[in-house]
């Protein structure tokens, strides 16, 4: 038999120092990914819990006819106003000011949102008639069912500006 | 039993003094006589410390009284001024206490540039210094919600809903920092346990980090005249007693005058928050105005994201920059250096007004540009204005002052910094209603 120890490859300098190097990085690797474990954990705490008043999902306003053409009502547990617009056409408004967040209300002898805390303003259908506002108010998807006036406050939607498609119709 | 002398007298005992003591074992035995000069740092550092020194203890009192829900948050704020005893006056002492430790950090980096504290050893100080600054204003920022009042809550919602300016990701940043779509009960906790627990922990790390590398660079730099040898060793006098009595001081007098505001001047508390009415003018903390400043004059893109994005990149690559003749120690570092920095921050004073008034008055950007999308009409083309214009003033410094690129840089610097000072100074004193401009003593 031949011994073969000796052209076993004997482990150079070399070997040997990529080897170290080696575990120190997988080391080093383990302790950055423990770290970046953690911050994935506090991002997953942070992250939003279901907003009750988006889970409720569908808010009953009413029946059509209790909302005059030309007329604004609030739903401030929904956060929105819905608008009635002269044609009989219906918009759930977001009370929420596109500029930078504050509550508008709706100045009634005016006839528009205006923004206390910039001046934006907007007028009925949440079309932007003065900036900062850099687009219209956003929109709640609006249902009539049976002559009853349903609006999502669940779902969102933006928008530039006001198009006619995006009224709901008795 | 404490192994060293309280009040130490021989020379010996005052160098034991500095290696045996637990809180002072982290200081030089010896250090550069003319380092120690007040008029050298102005102790703004120091001074710092000193303050969050001040914000822990009094933030631990609050800690006890103050409860982080939407429902009890305010309520439990007048309880702790009404029912507490000193309880405004250590609410008082931590309003005051943040409040300057913004300003007096703002100060202490001034100060750092302007002795071209930033080479070599320093480079990577300067870095820790910018970072320190931004936790203490993420600290106020997230300490400004607590109160839950009208103050508090609106001006939460505007500088969060900047955020939303953010391309792409804008809607998810703001729902993220507020726990939610809207400002609620998910924000307050989230503020409330970074406010007290993560960002406390992290300021103090950072100091530790910030002071080691200060002892690593041989202390604060030292002041030399132009026709001095920096070769020759300074003459050095004893931490104990020069140093130690002088900060000592300089802390005291702060405390006092952190007194004296907060026993003159209370930290106030408005009507208790409400979601659906929002006040006029609603405006950011005061150290953020600048930003909100900018949101008038400037593309939302450009204002919240480019601008302080670049602002703040510029401001850690300083150290990093390529310095033909690095120079530190003395004050602008040259003649040369002290009259491109008083240039720069004169044209600022000049300038900035001009800028806000004719922006606000004259300018029609997008008007002027019909063509153009308003990112560029709006954004790109008022900023390159802006830069054609603070390159202008460095380049008429230039040529009326010479100087090297440190000293140059210095005059950019100060025509910056100054432009952020009165741009805050506008957003502060000069906007009413609706952030019309106007003057701050006619309501």
């Amino acid at each position: 038999m031949v011994d073969r120890r000796d052209e076993r490859p004997v482990p150079s300098q070399d070997a040997d120092t990529s080897r170290r190097s080696f575990l120190s990085r997988l080391w080093l690797g383990l302790g950055g990914l423990a770290i970046a474990e953690y911050v994935w954990l506090m991002v997953e705490f942070l992250r939003p819990r279901p907003d009750p008043l988006e889970a409720a999902g569908v808010l009953v306003a009413g029946p059509v006819e209790q909302f005059e053409l030309d007329s604004v009502t609030a739903f401030p547990a929904g956060r929105f106003y819905l608008t009635r617009l002269a044609d009989g056409g219906f918009l759930a408004v977001s009370r929420e000011c596109t500029h930078l967040g504050c509550t508008v209300p709706w100045m009634a002898d005016e006839g528009r949102f205006v923004c206390p805390c910039h001046s934006s303003a907007y007028d009925i259908r949440g079309d932007v008639l003065s900036p900062p506002a850099p687009r219209a108010l956003d929109l709640h998807p609006v249902r009539i069912e049976n002559g009853i006036v349903k609006v999502d406050t669940g779902r969102t939607r933006k928008r530039r500006y006001f198009e006619a498609s995006q009224v709901a119709r008795v | 039993m404490f192994g060293t002398p309280l009040t130490p007298r021989t020379e010996r005992e005052q160098k034991r003094v500095v290696l045996n003591h637990l809180l002072l074992h982290n200081r030089p035995v010896r250090l550069p006589e003319r380092t120690i000069a007040f008029r050298h740092t102005f102790g703004l550092g120091g001074m710092s410390a000193t303050l969050v020194g001040l914000l822990i203890l009094t933030g631990v009192l609050l800690m006890f009284v103050y409860e982080p829900s939407p429902d009890r948050a305010y309520g439990s704020i007048e309880a702790l001024r009404r029912n507490v005893r000193f309880g405004g006056l250590v609410r008082n002492v931590h309003y005051w206490s943040a409040n300057l430790l913004v300003f007096i950090m703002f100060l202490h980096l001034l100060r750092t540039f302007f002795t071209g504290a930033f080479h070599g050893t320093r480079q990577f100080n300067w870095v820790i210094g910018v970072l320190l600054l931004l936790v203490v204003l993420a600290a106020n920022f997230t300490g400004y919600l607590l109160p839950w009042d009208q103050l508090s809550f609106w001006a939460i919602t505007i500088v969060t809903g900047m955020l939303g300016y953010v391309p792409w990701i804008g809607d998810g940043l703001i729902r993220l920092a507020r726990g939610g779509a809207e400002i609620g009960s998910a924000t307050l906790i989230n503020f409330y346990t970074f406010h007290t627990t993560v960002i406390p922990v992290t300021i103090v790390g950072l100091m530790a980090f910030h002071f080691w590398r200060v002892r690593k660079a041989g202390g604060v730099v030292i002041p030399y005249s132009p026709d001095e040898d920096p070769a020759e060793k300074p003459e050095t006098v004893l931490f104990v007693p020069s140093l130690l009595v002088r900060e000592f001081v300089t802390g005291l007098v702060l405390v006092a005058i952190v007194m004296v505001l907060a026993v003159t001047f209370d930290a106030g508390l408005d009507a208790a928050a409400n979601p659906g009415m929002s006040p006029n003018p609603a405006k950011a903390p005061w150290y953020f105005l600048g930003l909100q400043e900018l949101l008038l004059h400037f593309h939302p893109t450009w204002a919240v994201v480019i601008l302080p994005g670049l602002a703040l990149l510029g401001l850690i690559a300083i150290p990093y920059l390529r310095y033909d003749e690095p120079m530190e120690g003395a004050w602008f570092v040259s003649e040369t250096g002290r009259s491109l920095a008083t240039a720069g921050a004169l044209a600022a004073v000049a300038l900035t007004p001009v800028w806000v008034l004719v922006d606000e008055y004259v300018a029609d950007w997008s008007g002027w540009l019909p063509g153009l999308s308003p990112g560029l009409s709006e954004g790109l083309v008022p900023a390159v204005v802006a830069a054609g214009i603070t390159w202008a003033v460095i380049r008429l410094a230039g040529r009326q002052y010479g100087g090297n690129r440190q000293e140059t840089l210095q005059a950019a610097f100060a025509f910056l910094a100054t432009a952020l000072v009165i741009l805050t100074a506008v957003g502060v004193w000069f906007r009413g209603e609706g952030m019309a401009l106007g003057w701050p003593w006619t309501p």
